[in-house]
């Protein structure tokens, strides 16, 4: 096992994210995993997640297509029972694990404890309902109320996330809404019941730059209104740098990199992370070349024996002895920022400065 | 570099009509996708075209590469009027202008191998490159960074990156003067799409292509593009050299959608001004009188009666490389506020 060394950059202005009180944490995960049988073989689409949220935070989840972000939500939702999937580990969520949480009980949480929002909000709006009618469904399933008052509180929802003239939009149906309005609306049935706990999937990425801060300002908007705790499931640095309290980069189904997000930005430890990170174009930057991470992600049906990310990384040959092709690195936490690299701090730190 | 303009764009427009119900007359209502779009540009140079969806970019960038008709207006590729040819000569015209698309999978035949897909274009137009098709196909992959012997591989074998490679090299396979890109990378995830923007860079210092880069990815945009033309509404509302947009961004609507691109910087992201635009794109059937823009123009708010009139009822001048699409760019909103 690494140890890591003290971290010899400055410490960060803010460290508002404190994971990994391993007790009584609002949402804790726990060597989570999941694996897909198919006939090619066992896809290891989750490899032992750990982390833990608050309420009232942020946790960004970054990674490329394939490295089980969503898959990993999916988990937490309880929408991967009754598949194929074997889900393994804990999640524990107000003292209930939801991994091990029979169907039924499940229903009781979701859309009430914990809502979800999808990336494609047209097709997670039934084309032949009323938008409205979708909302108040989701408060009648989960409220003793008549359909009146399920009407005043969709109509009230609506006006709440930015929807004009919400009282005549809620008898349209999601065709009639633009792709903004639309994630609205869905953003809406996902909070009606008030849930302390939210996970966004991709929440913004079908849409445009304006429209996209729009909707990230309002999910913070009501974030902080309600006290709930944000799972954001992104590939865009830029929304995680935007919104998020802490971050967790997932690479091959494991958290490679995990901490308060000033940390992952400001005093990168993974040369995955790193790699992202020179990878894209920013508005300041000028052009010249980008540097492109090498190679392409590993096969989740045949994982490599050591770590993940070596077949890519730059530099496997620092940490010696081909150590990174030989052994998977644990994830090794200190003050709050985990990395998982058998790179030590100073070569980290060296590293980064050749960027 | 030679700055002579290979294309050169004047006027252009596309309106779709509305076909009208059982009861209603027919042909009475357009939808103006793009309403008088002007722009050049010269070999081996990027023209980047940026705004929301539905703002006619793709359709400018089709209408180029002759995919779709012009309703009025002259594209000119080396002086030559191509917006209303057909037949042999829009034949002979094809190998000048190709284009590469968003989806790669969805772009390439799923039965057809990919050096099949690559030779398509050169059968098609009946050249008999020297040393055999076969052996064009080849290097046209080694040009690209893919393996010769992935000829006779099939979509499905590659992952996203490698399967755009696939659409640029079947876009570069005629020599194209210019090439439509019509979110190359959009699909990418960032590690992938860094590659295929250099791989992009380095076929135009190469050959000299000149590109009109179709985006919604600032970032990207900025990185790749030597000029910038920003749509709204079927309009290009600013254009100029990047720098001094990027810079100095003077509509503003490029104002609003510059501040919207979340940055990769927290601290920055903290500080950051932002100016948010209120509300979604209005209807293209239905556009505002006067400038487009005023509906939702956060500098109209700040405008005197007279002034907001004058958004209202005059529509303003087509953006040119000296000044936006705009009556009131360049007043300070912070000063007008102070005058009311």
């Amino acid at each position: 096992m690494t140890q890591l060394q003290p971290s010899p950059a400055g410490q960060p202005a803010t460290r508002t994210a404190q994971p990994a009180t391993r007790t009584g944490a609002f949402l804790d995960v726990r060597n989570l995993s999941v694996k897909f049988p198919t006939d090619d073989g066992l896809v290891s689409a989750v490899n032992g997640m750990d982390f833990s949220l608050e309420r009232g935070q942020t946790l960004g989840i970054v990674g490329e297509s394939g490295s089980g972000k969503s898959v990993t939500s999916q988990a937490l939702m309880g929408l991967l029972k009754g598949t194929s999937a074997r889900v393994t580990g804990q999640a524990l969520f107000q003292g209930k694990d939801l991994v091990t949480l029979p169907e039924s009980g499940m229903r009781q949480l979701r859309g009430r404890n914990i809502g979800m929002i999808f990336q494609d909000p047209l097709s997670a709006l039934h084309p032949f309902y009323t938008v409205g009618h979708q909302i108040a469904e989701a408060y009648l399933v989960h409220n003793k109320a008549s359909k009146k008052q399920a009407r005043t509180a969709a109509v009230d929802m609506l006006g709440r996330v930015g929807i004009p003239s919400p009282e005549q939009r809620y008898d349209e149906y999601p065709h009639h809404f633009s792709g903004g309005m639309r994630q609205r609306a869905m953003i809406a049935m996902a909070l009606i019941c008030e849930p302390e706990l939210l996970i966004a999937d991709e929440p913004t990425t079908a849409l445009d730059v304006t429209v996209q801060a729009q909707i990230l300002d309002l999910m913070s908007e009501l974030q902080e209104e309600t006290n709930s705790a944000l799972i954001l499931i992104t590939h865009d640095l830029g929304v995680v740098a935007e919104i998020c309290d802490s971050v967790l980069v997932m690479y091959g189904g494991q958290c490679v990199e995990s901490g308060p997000v000033d940390e992952i930005f400001y005093d990168t430890q993974h040369p995955y992370t790193l790699g992202l990170l020179k990878s894209m174009p920013t508005l300041s930057s000028s052009s010249g070349r980008l540097n492109p991470i090498p190679g392409q992600p590993p096969s989740l049906l045949d994982l490599p024996k050591g770590c993940i990310f070596s077949a890519r990384c730059e530099y496997a040959a620092l940490a010696g002895d081909g150590v990174c092709a030989s052994q998977r690195p644990e994830l090794v936490v200190e003050d709050g920022h985990g990395k998982r690299c058998h790179l030590r701090g100073p070569q980290i730190v060296t590293i980064r400065n050749t960027r | 570099m030679d700055t002579q303009a290979i294309l050169q764009v004047e006027n252009l427009q596309k309106h779709f009509p509305i076909k009208g119900g059982l009861f209603s007359p027919k042909g009475s209502k357009t939808v103006k996708a793009v309403d008088g779009v002007s722009f050049s540009l010269a070999r081996g140079q990027t023209l980047g075209l940026v705004g929301e969806s539905g703002c006619g970019k793709s359709t400018t960038g089709r209408m180029v590469a002759r995919l779709m008709d012009p309703t009025g207006g002259r594209i000119l590729i080396d002086g030559v009027d191509i917006s209303q040819l057909g037949g042999r000569d829009l034949y002979n015209f094809r190998r000048k202008v190709q284009m590469i698309f968003q989806d790669p999978f969805a772009s390439l035949n799923p039965r057809q191998t990919v050096g099949t897909a690559i030779a398509a274009p050169m059968l098609a137009q009946k050249i008999n490159p020297a040393g055999g098709l076969k052996s064009r196909v080849k290097e046209l992959l080694e040009q690209v960074g893919l393996k010769p012997e992935h000829y006779n591989r099939f979509p499905h074998e590659f992952s996203g990156g490698q399967r755009q490679r696939v659409g640029i090299a079947r876009a570069i396979s005629l020599n194209p003067s210019v090439i439509v890109c019509d979110e190359p990378v959009s699909a990418l995830d960032v590690s992938v799409q860094a590659q295929v923007v250099n791989l992009l860079q380095e076929i135009q210092r190469d050959t000299g292509v000149a590109y009109i880069f179709i985006a919604h990815d600032l970032s990207v945009v900025r990185h790749i593009s030597h000029e910038v033309a920003v749509m709204y509404l079927g309009k290009i509302v600013e254009q100029g050299p990047r720098e001094d947009l990027f810079r100095d961004p003077r509509h503003p609507y490029t104002q609003a959608l510059l501040s919207a691109v979340p940055l990769p910087d927290p601290r920055a992201a903290r500080q950051q001004q932002k100016i948010r635009l209120r509300g979604d794109l209005p209807s293209p059937a239905n556009p505002p009188s006067g400038c487009v823009f005023r509906t939702r123009c956060p500098l109209f708010g700040t405008l005197g009666v007279e002034q907001q009139q004058r958004c209202i009822s005059d529509i303003p001048l087509p953006a040119s490389a000296a000044a936006p699409a705009c009556h009131h760019a360049g007043l300070d909103s912070a000063a007008l506020a102070g005058v009311q």
